[in-house]
C-alpha cells in the first residue's frame, strides 16, 4: 500500500497536550497548504488564464505560543478545522495512550475508462505524528506552551525547506483538466486535490485501520 | 555572455519581477514586525495590482526606503539587499535582532522559463517569507512592542552585515529560486540571545549594552536610511496625511497559457478610478490607470493620468502607520511613544521628503495629465531593466497599463514597440502600431506540447486593437491581435496562428458522447441481423479467403 513511485512523503512528529492537538495540527496543515494553493484560475480563450489572488491572515494560537499564516479562506478553513477536530475526537476516544497521525496528501486524479473509476495518483504526503502527553500541573503546562511553540517553529522551518526544493508539482492544466489537478470547489482560492486522513495508534503500537484502507482504497481506486 | 540566452523581453520581465520581489520582500518584514496581526483578503478576480498573485499590502514609506536603498539597482552578485531588524528601549539602546538578506548568487538556471516558472517560484517564495517571518524570535518580541520598546527596520543594499548580531545568531534559509542570470537566495541572520528571554525578561535586565552606542555612527553606511518604526500608531484625531503616491502598483496582471509557447498572452486590467482620500494605501483596490503612454521607445515624456488609489479598507486589519517625518540627519530623533503614554503627532509631510516626494500626491482624476515638474529623488526613473529606456526626470509613480506585443520572427510587418519606460508590468506588450521589431524568440518552440507549462503564451485576438487611451473604461481587457511567423495562406482564410489555435482544443468526437454512442449503438444492433444473413450466404467466399491467408 505504498504511494506511487514518485509521490514524495514527509513525516513531521509532535508531542502535544491534548488541547493543543488542534492547534498545532491547523498551524501545520495551513502552512502547508499556503504553500500548496494558488488564486482562482480563470480560463479564457485559447487556452490562456489569469490568476486570482491570495490573501494571507495571522492566526494566533491560545494555548500555545505560536502564530502561523494561513490563506484567506473561510471554506479552507472550515474544511481544516472539520478534519483536525474529528482527528482530536478520535484520539481522545481511544485510550490512555494517545498516540495518532493526520495525514494529508495532494493528489491527481487521473480519468479512466468504463467500468474503471478515476484513479487518484498521489504526488505528496505529509504525514504528522502525534503524541499526546498529559501534564501534572500548571507550571508543566506554560513549559509547554513555549516548548510546544518553539517545536512547531522548526516544523515551519522544515515545510519550507521541503517546499523550497521545487520538485514534481502538477503540470497547469487545461481547462478540461483543471479539475483532475486542482480543487476547484472553493470560491476564492485553488488548493492543488487533497485529502486528509488519520489513523490512531492503539496502545500496543499498532494501528488501527480503517481510514487507513480507506486511503489505499482510493490511491488503487478499484 | 550571461544572457545570451535570455530574450530581450524575458531579460526585461526578469528584472522586473526580481524588483518586485525585492519589494515585496521588504514589505512582508517590515509588516511582520509592526506588532499586529495581518490581514488581506483573497480575491478571485485578478485585479491587476496584485503581485505574484499575492496580497501584500504595500505601506509607502516602505517602499520608499526600499527604492532608496536599491536607488535603481538589483540584487546581484555582492550587492544584497538586506532590512535589518533591530530593537530600541525607550531609554534609546538599541540592539540588532535581525538581517533579512536578499542576495544574487552566479548559479544560473539557463534551461528556467521567466514569464512562468520564475514567477511561480518567486510567489511560492514569498509564501515562505510569510510563514518564516513568524516563527523568527523577533517575530514574538515585536508583538509586544509599544511600551518598553520599539522595533524597527532599515534597509540597505550593498554587502550583508552580521556583526552587530553578537555571537552565535543563527541562520535560517527561506528559499532559493533559480533564474538564467543567477540565483535568488532569501534568507534571515537572527540573534539567539533573545531567544530565551521573555519581554519580562528583557524589561528587567539592564541596558542591553554597558554603554549607549551610538548605533548610527558605527554603521558602516553613516549615510544610509536611518532607522523607522515598524509600527507607529497615529493618534485617532490626528488627520495626518500620507504621501499615498504608490508606484510599485503597477499593473501585474499575469495571463498563463497551457497552449504551447509560440505566442504571447498579455492581459491588462483597467479597473474603475476612485478619487483618493489620503491614506494607507491598500493594493488590493488600486485601479490600473487607463492606456495613455507614448508612441516612443525612449520617450522620456511620459503622459499620465495619475492613478486613482484606493482606499485602504478599514476592516482589513491594518495598522495606520507611521507615514514618514524621519529626519535623515538626526537619525536619534526617532517618533515613538513617549513616556508620558500620549503620541507625538505626526507631520503632515514627509520631513525628509524632497520636493519631488511632496508633489506626489494623489491628486484627483480630472483627466489632467500630471508630468514631472522636478526630477525625481529618490524616486527611482524606472531604468532598472533598460538603459534605452532612459529616462530621467519622470516620475513612476502612476500606474500604466502597457501593451507590449512580442512577434515572431518572420513578421512581415514592422511594428512598433511602445515601451513605456516605466516598465513595471510583469509582461509588457507591444501596442499596436508603432513597435519596433524585436528580434524576439517566440516560434522557438514549436508546439509539440501543447500541454507546456509555458505561460503568457497563448494567443490573444485584436478588438480594434488600437491601445490607444481611449480604450473602454469599462472593458476589463484587452487584447492584441498577435501575427505568428508565417503569414497568411490566400488558400485557408486564416493564418497559421489561428489554424493553430482553432484546432488545438477539438471538441470531443460525437461518437465517444454518450447519448450518440447509445443512439448507433441501438442502429447497430438493429441493422446486426441483416448483416448477419448478407454474411451467412456469402461464407463460402469468405472460407475460400481464410484458406489463401494460411
Amino acid at each position: 500500500a505504498a504511494p506511487a513511485m514518485n509521490c514524495r512523503a514527509e513525516v513531521l512528529e509532535v508531542s502535544v497536550e491534548g488541547r493543543q492537538v488542534e492547534e498545532a495540527m491547523l498551524a501545520v496543515l495551513h502552512t502547508v497548504l499556503l504553500h500548496r494553493s494558488t488564486g482562482k484560475f480563470h480560463y479564457k480563450k485559447e487556452g490562456t488564464y489569469s490568476i486570482g489572488t491570495v490573501g494571507t491572515q495571522d492566526v494566533d494560537c491560545d494555548f500555545i505560543d505560536f502564530a502561523y499564516v494561513r490563506v484567506s479562506s473561510e471554506e479552507l478553513d472550515r474544511a481544516l478545522r472539520k478534519a483536525v477536530g474529528e482527528f482530536k475526537d478520535a484520539l481522545r476516544n481511544s485510550g490512555s495512550d494517545g498516540m495518532g497521525q493526520i495525514s494529508l496528501e495532494f493528489y491527481q486524479k487521473k480519468k479512466s475508462r468504463w467500468p474503471f473509476s478515476d484513479e487518484c495518483i498521489p504526488w505528496e504526503l505529509w504525514t504528522i505524528k502525534v503524541n499526546v502527553v498529559n501534564l501534572a500541573n500548571e507550571q508543566e503546562r506554560q513549559i509547554c506552551r513555549e516548548k510546544v511553540g518553539e517545536k512547531l517553529c522548526e516544523k515551519i522551518i522544515n515545510i519550507v525547506e521541503v517546499m523550497n526544493r521545487h520538485e514534481y508539482l502538477p503540470k497547469m492544466p487545461t481547462q478540461s483538466e483543471v479539475d483532475n489537478v486542482f480543487d476547484t470547489s472553493l470560491k476564492d482560492v485553488q488548493p492543488y486535490l487533497y485529502k486528509i486522513s488519520y489513523q490512531i495508534t492503539d496502545s500496543l503500537g499498532t494501528s488501527v485501520t480503517t481510514t487507513m484502507r480507506r486511503l489505499i482504497k482510493d490511491t488503487l481506486a478499484l | 555572455a550571461m544572457d545570451t540566452d535570455l530574450s530581450s523581453q524575458d531579460r526585461k520581465d526578469l528584472d522586473k519581477f526580481i524588483k518586485f520581489f525585492a519589494l515585496k520582500t521588504v514589505q512582508v518584514i517590515v509588516q511582520a514586525r509592526l506588532g499586529e496581526k495581518i490581514c488581506t483578503r483573497s480575491s478571485s478576480s485578478p485585479t491587476g495590482s496584485d503581485w505574484f498573485n499575492l496580497a501584500i499590502k504595500d505601506i509607502p514609506e516602505v517602499t520608499h526606503e526600499a527604492k532608496k536603498a536599491l536607488a535603481g539597482q538589483l540584487p546581484a552578485v555582492g550587492r544584497s539587499m538586506c532590512v535589518e531588524i533591530s530593537l530600541k528601549t525607550s531609554e534609546g539602546d538599541s540592539m540588532e535582532l535581525e538581517i533579512w538578506c536578499l542576495e544574487m548568487n552566479e548559479k544560473c538556471d539557463k534551461e528556467i522559463k521567466v514569464s512562468y516558472t520564475v514567477y511561480n517560484r518567486l510567489s511560492l517564495l514569498l509564501k515562505s517569507l510569510l510563514a518564516i517571518t513568524r516563527v523568527t524570535p523577533a517575530y514574538r518580541l515585536s508583538r509586544k512592542q509599544g511600551h518598553e520598546y520599539v522595533i524597527l527596520y532599515r534597509i540597505y543594499f550593498g554587502e550583508v552585515q552580521l556583526s552587530g548580531l553578537g555571537e552565535g545568531f543563527q541562520t535560517v534559509r527561506v528559499g532559493t529560486v533559480g533564474t538564467p542570470v543567477g540565483t535568488i537566495t532569501l534568507s534571515c541572520a537572527y540573534r539567539i540571545n533573545l531567544a530565551f528571554m521573555s519581554t519580562r525578561q528583557f524589561e528587567r535586565t539592564p541596558p542591553i549594552m554597558g554603554i549607549i552606542i551610538d548605533h548610527f555612527v558605527d554603521r558602516p553606511y553613516p549615510s544610509s536610511s536611518p532607522m523607522h518604526p515598524c509600527n507607529y500608531r497615529a493618534g485617532e484625531d490626528n488627520g495626518a496625511v500620507y504621501p499615498s503616491v504608490e508606484d510599485s502598483q503597477e499593473v501585474c496582471t499575469t495571463s498563463f497559457s497551457t497552449s504551447p509557447p509560440s505566442q504571447c498572452v498579455f492581459t491588462v486590467t483597467k479597473a474603475h478610478f476612485q478619487t483618493p482620500p489620503p491614506v494607507v494605501t491598500d493594493t488590493l483596490k488600486v485601479p490600473v490607470m487607463g492606456l495613455a503612454f507614448s508612441h516612443q521607445l525612449s520617450s522620456s515624456r511620459l503622459s499620465y493620468q495619475p492613478a486613482a488609489l484606493g482606499v485602504g479598507s478599514a476592516d482589513m486589519g491594518y495598522p495606520v502607520l507611521f507615514a514618514g517625518g524621519f529626519n535623515a540627519a538626526h537619525p536619534h530623533q526617532l517618533i515613538g511613544p513617549s513616556k508620558e503614554g500620549g503620541v507625538p503627532p505626526i507631520p503632515s509631510q514627509p520631513a525628509h521628503g524632497t520636493q519631488a516626494d511632496q508633489e506626489r500626491m494623489c491628486t484627483p482624476l480630472d483627466g489632467v495629465h500630471y508630468s514631472a515638474a522636478t526630477p525625481s529623488s529618490s524616486e527611482d526613473t524606472e531604468t532598472v531593466s533598460n538603459s534605452s529606456e532612459g529616462k530621467s526626470g519622470s516620475p513612476h509613480d502612476f500606474l500604466e497599463t502597457i501593451f507590449i506585443r512580442k512577434v515572431g520572427a518572420f513578421v512581415n510587418k514592422p511594428i512598433n514597440q511602445v515601451t513605456m519606460a516605466n516598465l513595471d508590468i510583469p509582461f509588457a506588450m507591444f501596442a499596436p502600431k508603432n513597435v519596433e521589431l524585436e528580434d524576439n524568440d517566440t516560434m522557438v518552440n514549436p508546439p509539440d506540447s501543447p500541454e507546456t507549462e509555458s505561460p503568457l503564451q497563448g494567443s490573444l485576438h485584436s478588438e480594434g486593437s488600437s491601445g490607444s487611451s481611449t480604450g473602454n473604461t469599462h472593458d476589463d481587457f484587452v487584447m492584441i491581435d498577435f501575427k505568428p511567423a508565417f503569414s497568411k495562406d490566400d488558400i485557408l482564410p486564416m493564418d497559421l496562428g489561428t489554424f493553430y489555435r482553432e484546432f488545438q482544443n477539438p471538441p470531443q468526437l460525437s461518437s465517444l458522447s454518450i447519448d450518440i454512442g447509445a443512439q448507433s449503438m441501438a442502429e447497430d444492433l438493429d441493422s446486426l441481423p441483416e448483416k448477419l444473413a448478407v454474411h451467412e450466404k456469402n461464407v463460402k467466399e469468405f472460407d475460400a479467403f481464410v484458406e489463401t491467408l494460411q
